[in-house]
């Protein structure tokens, strides 16, 4: 089956390659990519995206969002892999294309997908229940004193949140057990309930929890405070959450959201979605959605983007090492 | 009465034409997909959901939401005529309204399915109505051990209460657990039993499963056995309808207990299931006659159709309140809010009230009109069963195939469904029961997951499970459902209970 599916797309490419006019127009619906489950960052995003595309009349053709979240994601790299040649598909991609591959050994890599752009970082923050340490300091001597260490909850196994939990307690010494939810509104939803001690969600996975007063940030995982001082709740925005380093725990991590194209597509046809990315950033759909998730704009392409995703790609593949998550 | 000055503004949002217009093509359409196997609420909601960026959240919600309704009423219809659920929780509206369909009663099983699904959602936003925000947080109450005693409540309740053979059952539900387990393992992030295919890395889609189990088993079975659909033709008339209502109150003990059970189970994710099942079981446990249920009687699909609503209305709230939809069109409406610029949370009812009982009417309304609609139309779906076989086979068998296409847009899954099909059919055959194998396949990963994340909080200790009252009793009761024909056969041989239940397997 496989087989003529590529031969399919390889016969599409040829015949979609050869015209080679500039200003390549998609012709049928474009399909983006979602390697998550309904209702998480990357839906939002893909949504945002759809929304801002339709509204402000950017491209011809339709958009439709195709949920591809199976077996944690890798569903949709397996399905990218296999378009080889169609340029209606876009995934949106996270860090996953670096840690699946290792820690599950999917046969799978992001250099045979052709990249569009970086288009945002995600920040992490350790959060805990608003009842809970009000510090990091007082978060880490609790969860050293507990009897039974803290509950740490988190999307997935051996990806972003785990590594984050391993690396905390190398440099806290307190010990965590890890508790791997289905997706981070359910890890938001369990730390609320009191059923976890802390976990470690992107802020969009907690905004609302945040703003109603049922968790509190304790520290972001990067070099810099996020830089939105819009308040968020009636005391703080997210520029008042201090970094992890600020409170003595050495700990960052961003994780890239980027676009992709399957391999195989045309210059003009990757060039089109650079342009067509590149206007989404400038919308004001775009603006309001990264400061309402708190995302770190970012927006590179071209050789730029590929020396980001290898730098990138070294950073991970040491972290996942390290944190002892690659498979044999 | 806060929350009825509320309701009343709610109504007052929704009367407007555009709205009410909207809501009869959301429920027209629902209807059309729930009837096509497969493509159910989800995908309908997911085709539509564009169709709507153009318009105010409030006109865009209910008009999805009616969808949602339409669906829910749309999917009662295949599994009573042909035995193919549309949804997970039309599985147990099989067991009693194919058979009912098969004696010439399919329109009295339709009016059946759809006034209880009517009753069942009433009864839930009724109480999403007056208890939201206590409702909310009793949501909050589930961590691990809690959701896995739920789920082995239900795996316990079909052991202990089905009519069939012990041993079928639990052959057939460790089979369905043992394909539940395909696929990527959340809690350890290893692949299992794939076997190097890339197909097989998203598991086993469980409407796919259903889809041949039920469906194209059933049309193999009548090649075989008749070619010839069984049901008659149905005589339909209004007097059918008020039969059928004039009874209604003779069950308003299954009514009631189901309904309870629906929202109950609601609140939980993935409750719908379960609590179809549960509300099935249950009656049948309770009924004077269990040997009657399975060949056709009309409490057996009042029972399911009420707690599935019951509990397909109440998934609404947590994903409205909590952000944790309960179901997958409600993950898809979920996605929706986002787009119009909504957070689902706690704050969603204090900031956008409007849209929140905007909603909450368009639930009353939506399910009154959504009555009237599907039983209005039920001549017109009863008599798909008068079309001569040869012709209806085919078209069932290519819906079903663009139904587990569908799903996950995978040429391979069709494979899957056919291979399914022959599975049911052998099943049929041997007579191995095929809802807990169906029952396994759906809930059994989310089980697992729930047992191995409540062994890593408590450091492997089962107590855990007893560690507080909710999760204590639901535990407990579970274990007493599983061992219920010992318990009962002891209880019985003391002479504490004086009916025999001889006669009950």
């Amino acid at each position: 089956m496989r087989i003529s599916v590529k031969a399919f797309g390889a016969a599409t490419a040829l015949l979609l390659g050869t015209p080679a006019f500039a200003g390549w127009e998609p012709t049928k619906p474009v399909e983006i990519v979602v390697a998550a489950g309904a209702g998480g960052a990357s839906d939002q995003m893909a949504r945002m995206m759809q929304a801002a595309i339709q509204k402000n009349n950017l491209m011809k053709q339709p958009m439709v969002v195709s949920l591809k979240g199976g077996a944690s994601g890798a569903e949709a790299l397996m399905y990218m892999k296999s378009s080889e040649g169609d340029p209606n598909k876009v995934l949106i991609a996270y860090s996953l294309i670096y840690m699946l591959p290792l820690s599950a050994k999917i046969p799978f890599n992001w250099r045979e997908l052709t990249p569009v752009s970086v288009i945002a970082l995600d920040q992490f923050v350790l959060w805990d229940n608003s009842a809970g340490p009000k510090t990091v300091k007082e978060f880490v001597a609790a969860a050293k004193a507990a009897s039974s260490p803290f509950k740490m909850g988190g999307t997935g196994s051996k990806r972003e949140d785990h590594v984050l939990t391993v690396f905390l307690e190398q440099k806290t010494g307190a010990k965590f057990s890890y508790l791997p939810y289905k997706s981070g509104g359910e890890a938001a939803t369990q730390l609320v309930g009191n059923h976890t001690e802390a976990n470690v969600n992107n802020p969009s996975e907690n905004l609302e929890v945040w703003r109603a007063g049922q968790v509190r940030p304790l520290c972001v995982f990067d070099k810099e405070r996020i830089s939105y001082t819009s308040k968020v709740t009636d005391t703080q925005s997210w520029a008042d959450i201090p970094t992890c380093k600020e409170e003595g725990v050495d700990v960052q991590y961003l994780m890239l959201r980027a676009t992709f194209l399957p391999g195989k597509v045309t210059a003009e046809q990757q060039a089109f979605y650079v342009e067509l990315f590149h206007k989404v950033t400038q919308t004001a759909e775009y603006k309001d959605y990264m400061e309402k998730q708190a995302l770190k704009p970012i927006f590179l392409t071209g050789k730029d983007m590929v020396q980001f995703l290898e730098e990138d790609d070294a950073t991970n593949k040491a972290l996942m090492t390290e944190a002892g998550f690659v498979a044999k | 009465m806060e929350a009825l000055g509320l309701l009343f503004h709610g109504f007052a949002v929704l009367l407007t034409w555009k709205t009410l217009v909207l809501m009869m093509v959301g429920l027209v359409l629902g209807i059309f997909v729930g009837v096509l196997p497969g493509l159910g609420g989800p995908n309908g909601v997911a085709i539509l959901l564009p169709l709507t960026f153009t318009m105010d959240p409030t006109s865009a919600i209910v008009m999805l939401s009616c969808i949602y309704w339409g669906a829910l009423f749309g999917g009662a219809i295949t599994s009573i005529l042909f035995n193919i659920p549309g949804e997970a929780w039309s599985v147990a509206t099989t067991f009693d309204g194919y058979p009912m369909a098969q004696q010439g009663r399919a329109a009295e099983a339709l009016t059946a399915a759809f006034t209880s699904s009517f009753i069942g959602s009433l009864v839930a936003v009724l109480l999403i109505t007056f208890l939201a925000p206590m409702i909310s947080s009793f949501a909050l109450k589930f961590g691990p051990p809690e959701f896995f005693a739920v789920y082995l409540l239900t795996f316990c309740s079909f052991v202990g209460l089905g009519r069939e053979a012990k041993h079928k059952t639990v052959i057939s539900m460790s089979l369905g657990l043992l394909l539940a387990g395909i696929g990527m393992d959340t809690v350890s992030g290893n692949l299992r039993m794939t076997f190097g295919s890339a197909e097989l890395l998203r598991g086993i889609n469980f409407l796919v499963a259903v889809i041949g189990l039920f469906g194209i088993s059933e049309i193999l079975l009548t090649m075989e056995e008749r070619l010839a659909l069984r049901g008659h033709a149905a005589s339909i008339s209004l007097r059918v309808v008020l039969s059928v209502w004039k009874d209604l109150p003779k069950y308003w003990v299954t009514l009631l207990r189901s309904s309870f059970i629906g929202c109950w189970l609601g609140i939980t994710p993935g409750g719908a299931i379960a609590a179809s099942f549960m509300g099935y079981n249950l009656a049948k446990r309770f009924s004077k006659d269990p040997e009657s249920f399975g060949k056709g009687r009309i409490e057996g699909v009042f029972a399911p159709e009420t707690a599935a609503h019951a509990s397909g209305t109440a998934a609404l709230l947590p994903m409205l309140a909590l952000g944790i939809p309960g179901s997958g069109t409600a993950a898809i409406l979920l996605g929706g809010l986002m787009v119009w610029g909504l957070n689902p949370g706690p704050l969603l009812f204090v900031e956008h009230k409007d849209f929140v009982w905007g909603l909450i009417a368009s639930m009353y309304l939506g399910n009154v009109v959504g009555l009237v609609l599907v039983l209005t139309t039920v001549p017109i779906f009863a008599s798909i069963l008068r079309v001569p076989f040869a012709a209806v086979a085919p078209m069932i068998v290519v819906s079903c195939a663009i139904g587990a296409y569908a799903i996950q847009n995978a040429m391979f899954d069709i494979w899957l469904m056919l291979g399914f099909g022959v599975v049911g059919y052998v099943f049929k055959k041997i007579g191995i029961p095929l809802a807990p194998f169906t029952l396994a396949l759906v809930l059994g990963n989310r089980a697992e997951d729930a047992f191995r994340l409540s062994m890593i909080g408590s450091g492997g200790d089962l107590k855990v499970f007893w560690s507080n009252g909710l999760v204590g009793s639901i535990t407990t009761l579970a274990l007493v459902l599983l061992f219920w024909p010992v318990i009962d056969g002891l209880l019985g041989r003391v002479g504490l209970t004086q009916r025999t239940r001889a006669t009950s397997r």
